[in-house]
């Protein structure tokens, strides 16, 4: 029984040690939001696509601000979206907005865009083809299309490699290419490396890609014309993209404040994300909004 | 602690225990201390205590953790049907799986029929390619093999344990797709390559409880069947598999059940569409496949993702299953 008591105390130890810590958190919170020595604890989860651009800033976020620790992790958007508007953790990676999730009030949330990733539909090297339609690809993506050589390629049957129904890169699609027709139903990976290795070694393979996943091993199409190009992203000539989001929820303390500021800040958006394929928000000529509606940056 | 001192004044007592050494003759004696000693705990008790404690404390949490799995697993899985109203019939015959669209009566679309077909399919294929391989194997390692190959076969065996399944599915992606592809047809993503990269996978977990059953047949049988004049393989045959059936069905059933809940190599060869498979080289879907697929994109609560409970759901009944049935093929073995 002693045992029992003594590892009861540890535990209740423990726990007010962590509520302690929650307490500390909290409190620095509602103090002043100098950008220099914050202090707490920021866990990020969600898109697996942000997941590495927000790794290393918040790395290097984390040697110039000794006190503040973050936790990142993947788990995708859905995740993302649903643990931070359950408070269960600070900040919620998404590839698409809240609005376009179900189950998410986004009214409670509030935005963070902290990169745009373009899209590139990815064909196998040998199927002939460097140019598509956009009707064209809506057809072959809804299965109108089943054969290269109706698009001026080689007589060979397509094989269709959709992405993970509701993952960000898909809504990102869907949104922008199959006007509200629903896709055949095909093969589904989730992650852009096993797709890009599946396009390259299945003969007919067609899917699409973030363009950081766009390699030599396989061809990336342009549509009417238009290169898959980060300068036509930004003017949206080329219209596959998306913003990164980091939602959190309500008002961010001070150490979130602070990590998202240094995101947005020139020092992460000129080099961090140029090198990890992303493209700066800063760069961006026109915006987005939830409905796909796109304007002009003032 | 305090300790109170008594004078043994009596002879007996001095005499009996000590009456080879006069000298402790009406000597102090601490009476307390023995009395304390014998009523109370000991070391050893208390090491006793401790050690039931403890381990009383593990199952009680193993307990607790199986039983809430399980039960969250439950309520998580039956939303689907209580709370989104979706009909059991369907999911578990319906054909159509689209989680985020309805049809026209505003059910969602959650036939989960072609996932079942495809991990029923996958681990049958891959259980039949193997358990021949297994019991070949096992046979040569316990009857034929000197114990040098023995060893070498028994550390091959635990190396192939020892591979990480993501390993298995890269090597699937690179090789046993297209192998398929040039060999068979089709785009090479199927049921078949399914097959081909779980067999590999459960062919060391099958061979490795083959051996132990097939080691575990008295040595006696051998012997008499040997005296009678039967040749090795009669005795193999007639003797050594019969007396071992029971334990190399439930290593086939172990074998099915590691099948059954493996996700991530079958997800990068099987192709992940969630249609009917109309052949072993079409592109088919495990539960396992979509569920890996499908939980980080879906939002708690929401149909998709309490249909993909579902699916985990079905799948701890499977291996509740399997489960049972090794209990049931164990409990004939023994008469």
């Amino acid at each position: 029984m002693k045992k029992l008591t003594k590892i009861a105390t540890v535990i209740i130890a423990a726990s007010a040690i962590l509520v302690g810590c929650g307490k500390s958190n909290s409190s620095s919170s509602s103090s002043s939001a100098s950008s220099k020595a914050v202090s707490g604890k920021i866990t990020i989860v969600g898109s697996t696509a942000l997941q590495p651009l927000v790794e290393k800033a918040a790395e290097n976020f984390q040697t110039d601000n000794s006190k503040v620790s973050i936790t990142v992790q993947g788990g995708g958007s859905g995740t993302g979206l649903s643990q931070v508007q359950s408070g269960a953790v600070t900040i919620g990676n998404s590839d698409i907005f809240a609005q376009q999730s179900d189950g998410i009030t986004a009214s409670k949330l509030k935005d963070n865009q902290v990169a745009v990733v373009g899209m590139a539909p990815v064909v196998n090297k040998d199927v002939g083809v460097t140019n598509l339609t956009m009707k064209q690809l809506r057809e072959i993506f809804t299965g109108k299309i089943t054969n290269w050589k109706d698009v001026g390629g080689k007589d060979q049957s397509i094989v269709l490699i959709n992405r993970a129904e509701g993952s960000g890169t898909r809504a990102t699609f869907e949104t922008n290419v199959m006007n509200g027709e629903t896709a055949a139903k095909s093969q589904e990976q989730d992650s852009n490396g096993t797709v890009q290795k599946m396009v390259a070694e299945t003969p007919g393979a067609i899917s699409y890609l973030a363009f950081s996943y766009v390699t030599s091993s396989v061809q990336a199409l342009s549509l009417d014309g238009v290169k898959p190009t980060d300068a036509n992203v930004t003017t949206n000539k080329w219209k596959i993209w998306s913003y990164e989001h980091m939602y959190t929820k309500g008002t961010p303390n001070a150490a979130t404040k602070a990590f998202l500021d240094y995101m947005k800040s020139d020092k992460v958006q000129k080099s961090l994300v140029k090198e990890l394929g992303y493209i700066s928000i800063s760069k961006m000529k026109v915006q987005k909004d939830a409905n796909n509606k796109v304007t002009d940056v003032k | 602690m305090i300790v109170k001192q008594w004078v043994i004044n009596g002879g007996e007592l001095s005499e009996n225990s000590f009456g080879s050494l006069p000298n402790f003759g009406g000597e102090v004696i601490l009476m307390d201390p023995i009395k304390d000693k014998i009523q109370s705990t000991s070391r050893e008790t208390r090491q006793d205590i401790i050690g039931k404690v403890l381990s009383y404390s593990c199952i009680s949490l193993i307990v607790i953790v199986v039983l809430s799995i399980f039960a969250f697993v439950a309520t998580k899985g039956l939303a689907t049907f209580v709370v989104n109203k979706a009909s059991l019939g369907d999911f578990l015959f319906g054909t159509n799986w689209n989680p985020s669209a309805t049809d026209k009566a505003g059910n969602p679309l959650l036939g989960a029929l072609p996932m079942i077909t495809g991990s029923f399919g996958v681990t049958i294929i891959a259980v039949i390619f193997a358990a021949p391989f297994a019991i070949g194997t096992a046979l040569y390692m316990t009857e034929v093999a000197s114990k040098h190959g023995e060893k070498l076969l028994q550390s091959v065996i635990e190396l192939l344990v020892g591979i990480p399944s993501v390993v298995y599915g890269f090597i699937g992606l690179s090789v046993v797709v297209p192998f398929v592809r040039t060999h068979f047809g089709g785009s090479g993503y199927g049921i078949l390559s399914g097959a081909f990269v779980l067999f590999v996978m459960v062919l060391p977990t099958v061979t490795s409880m083959t051996v132990d059953s097939l080691r575990a047949v008295p040595r006696y049988y051998k012997e008499a069947s040997l005296a009678l004049g039967a040749t090795k393989w009669q005795t193999i045959y007639k003797v050594l598999l019969r007396s071992a059936t029971s334990g190399i069905l439930t290593a086939i059933i172990f074998g099915m059940a590691r099948a059954f809940g493996e996700a991530l190599a079958v997800q990068m060869v099987i192709g992940n569409a969630t249609i009917m498979p109309k052949s072993l080289l079409a592109p088919a879907s495990t539960l396992t496949s979509v569920l890996t697929m499908g939980i980080g994109n879906t939002v708690m609560g929401t149909v998709g993702n309490n249909a993909l409970w579902s699916l985990a759901l079905m799948l701890l009944l499977m291996s509740l299953v399997f489960n049972i049935i090794v209990r049931f093929i164990g409990r004939k073995g023994r008469m």
